[in-house]
């Protein structure tokens, strides 16, 4: 279930992407990380603890947000914006 | 300084907030083409941070509230002196040495030289751990406030805000006002802080009342407002379902899906690091800070530092410390500057530190919360370290300062080089070492100061070495 909720401005263009093998709906200027939390409730697990992260600080700093792409691409997802046909992973841990 | 033709003179100002922006207005004004370089893609910093280009609606009064005619006029700013700076969005400045910058854009590396340099670096959240923090929907009042304002999205539906500071009553009202149910502001604040910091706060009865309203907005829609409130534990492994906190010794349980976190910020001191400033430990922000005169002089000669990169206080000061930073620079160059602006602009923002003081006796740190830190807390979010791993370098004598327990723990070492658990790791140390929060030594800059792409290449070709 998403985390993040919308609350204004909805009438902006879809964008479609893949998350974990599905296909899904966010919108054009929406970053990475409102893309995959408003269809879904984490980012990736972290590779330390085994426990999911959705990120903190929305702002750069914290670097608790970057995420994968299926061809193993890592993305900062606060400061990255979603594009057409992006394949997104949130499952599964990370090999650091 | 001797006087310089003004083609020799590279100045270079980093950040795009409203420290940034007034620094470049003044230069240009002086017939000066400064860089700016700013990681977002649009100017305004976060204070004032503008939404993506393209299909976002909302007006400046819904994004900005009652600063909706500052930040218009900061944009403006920019906007008018676009074609007169050398504007560099998307762009991380990673490193400072020997006179240049190493900078980061769109995969690509660029070595920058500079004669002058303006470091407009701003501020995130300042944050301490407790159980739970790193659980899907706890999210920094900053992080918060950016979800709103740049995506027009809330970290949640039912939201508690958890913290101290101005920032705190600000984002809930925000929230509030956006339609958002707001399940509680819990101030660590006393009780009474506020009320004893008001006599203070009417220095500037303009910030005080809008202040003010934010809480009476809140009360008035049946909003409970909690004071002396530490959190115990956020609950739900995958996500959250409740907050539990105490009052006076008293448990108490507020479900909800999301909760917004800070204590204050925390200034951006990285790059001031990396350039050689001095260093002194600022009481008030209980941080280190590069030191700097009342013009914006670092001990660094030709580097100047301006707005809350270093020293917390606020967006009204920071407009008033890049500009008057740019009339040190032109002083410094021996070129002509407004002396009497200059002097405006120095009465100005002694009187906003003052306000300061207030506003920081209102919302005081909470001192007592690191000791009470349980040692399977995790303190660093990036390598996973406990407050127990850390106590421990301390008690068995391995570690009496910061730069020490880093190594041996790892506390420090990840990818946020401190920016999240750097105030905790200052306050378990000292706490563990008997000391105070200056007792503990500095934890040092690193280049690069963020995660670069392992990809990196130089802009123009060539080797990547």
């Amino acid at each position: 279930m998403a985390l993040l909720q919308r609350v204004a401005e909805r009438g902006r263009r879809v964008v479609r992407f893949v998350l974990d093998g599905r296909p899904v709906e966010a919108l054009e200027g929406d970053t990475i990380l409102t893309a995959m939390l408003t269809n879904g409730d984490r980012l990736r697990r972290s590779e330390f603890a085994d426990t999911p992260r959705a990120g903190f600080c929305l702002m750069g700093a914290c670097q608790d947000c970057w995420v994968r792409t299926e061809d193993g691409q890592r993305l900062r997802a606060c400061g990255s914006f979603i594009e057409d046909g992006m394949r997104l992973v949130s499952e599964g841990e990370w090999q650091s | 300084m001797s006087a310089a033709p003004h083609t020799l003179l590279k100045p270079v100002i980093v950040g795009a907030g409203p420290a940034g922006i007034r620094a470049a207005e003044a230069l240009v004004a002086a017939g000066l083409r400064p860089v700016v370089i700013d990681e977002a893609a649009r100017w305004g910093g976060q204070i004032y941070r503008q939404p993506p280009e393209g299909g976002f609606v909302r007006p400046k009064s819904a994004l900005y509230g009652f600063e909706a005619g500052k930040a218009d006029a900061v944009h403006r700013a920019m906007a008018t002196i676009r074609d007169r700076v050398d504007y560099r969005p998307r762009t991380l400045a990673w490193n400072c040495e020997e006179r240049a910058l190493d900078l980061l854009c769109d995969g690509a590396t660029e070595v920058l030289p500079f004669s002058h340099l303006i470091l407009a670096t701003g501020a995130t959240d300042r944050v301490l751990p407790f159980p739970g923090w790193t659980t899907p929907g706890v999210f920094t009042l900053g992080g918060s406030q950016v979800a709103l304002k740049f995506q027009g999205c809330a970290v949640g539906r039912r939201v508690t805000f958890l913290g101290t500071g101005p920032l705190l009553y600000l984002v809930a009202y925000q929230y509030l006002k956006a339609g958002v149910e707001v399940a509680g502001v819990f101030d660590t604040a006393p009780f009474d802080a506020q009320a004893r910091a008001a006599a203070g706060m009417l220095r500037d009865p303009a910030t005080l009342a809008k202040g003010l309203c934010y809480v009476g907005w809140l009360r008035a829609h049946g909003v409970t407002i909690r004071n002396n409130v530490r959190p115990v534990r956020v609950e739900g492994g995958e996500r959250v379902e409740a907050l539990v906190w105490t009052q006076d010794g008293r448990e108490e349980r507020t479900p909800c899906d999301a909760v917004a976190f800070g204590l204050g910020l925390r200034s951006e001191t990285q790059l001031a690091d990396l350039a050689g400033c001095r260093f002194r430990f600022d009481a008030m922000d209980r941080a280190w800070l590069p030191e700097r005169d009342p013009a914006g002089r670092s001990s660094v000669a030709g580097v100047y530092l301006a707005g809350d990169g270093s020293g917390i206080a606020g967006a009204d000061a920071a407009e008033a410390a890049g500009e008057r930073a740019a009339l040190a620079l032109l002083e410094d160059a021996g070129l002509a500057f407004a002396h009497e602006r200059a002097a405006t602009l120095d009465h100005k923002l002694a009187r906003i530190a003052a306000f300061r003081r207030a506003l920081s006796a209102a919302f005081p740190f909470p001192d007592d919360w690191a000791g009470a830190i349980a040692d399977d807390t995790m303190v660093c979010r990036c390598e996973g370290v406990t407050a127990g791993a850390l106590r421990a370098v301390a008690t068995t004598g391995q570690a009496r300062e910061i730069n020490r327990a880093k190594a041996l723990t790892r506390a420090g070492m990840g990818r946020c080089q401190g920016r999240m658990c750097g105030a905790a790791t200052t306050e378990l140390l000292a706490r563990a070492l008997g000391t105070g929060p200056d007792g503990v030594g500095r934890l040092r800059a690193q280049p690069p100061i963020k995660p670069l792409p392992v990809a990196a290449e130089p802009a123009s070709g060539g080797s990547a070495s």
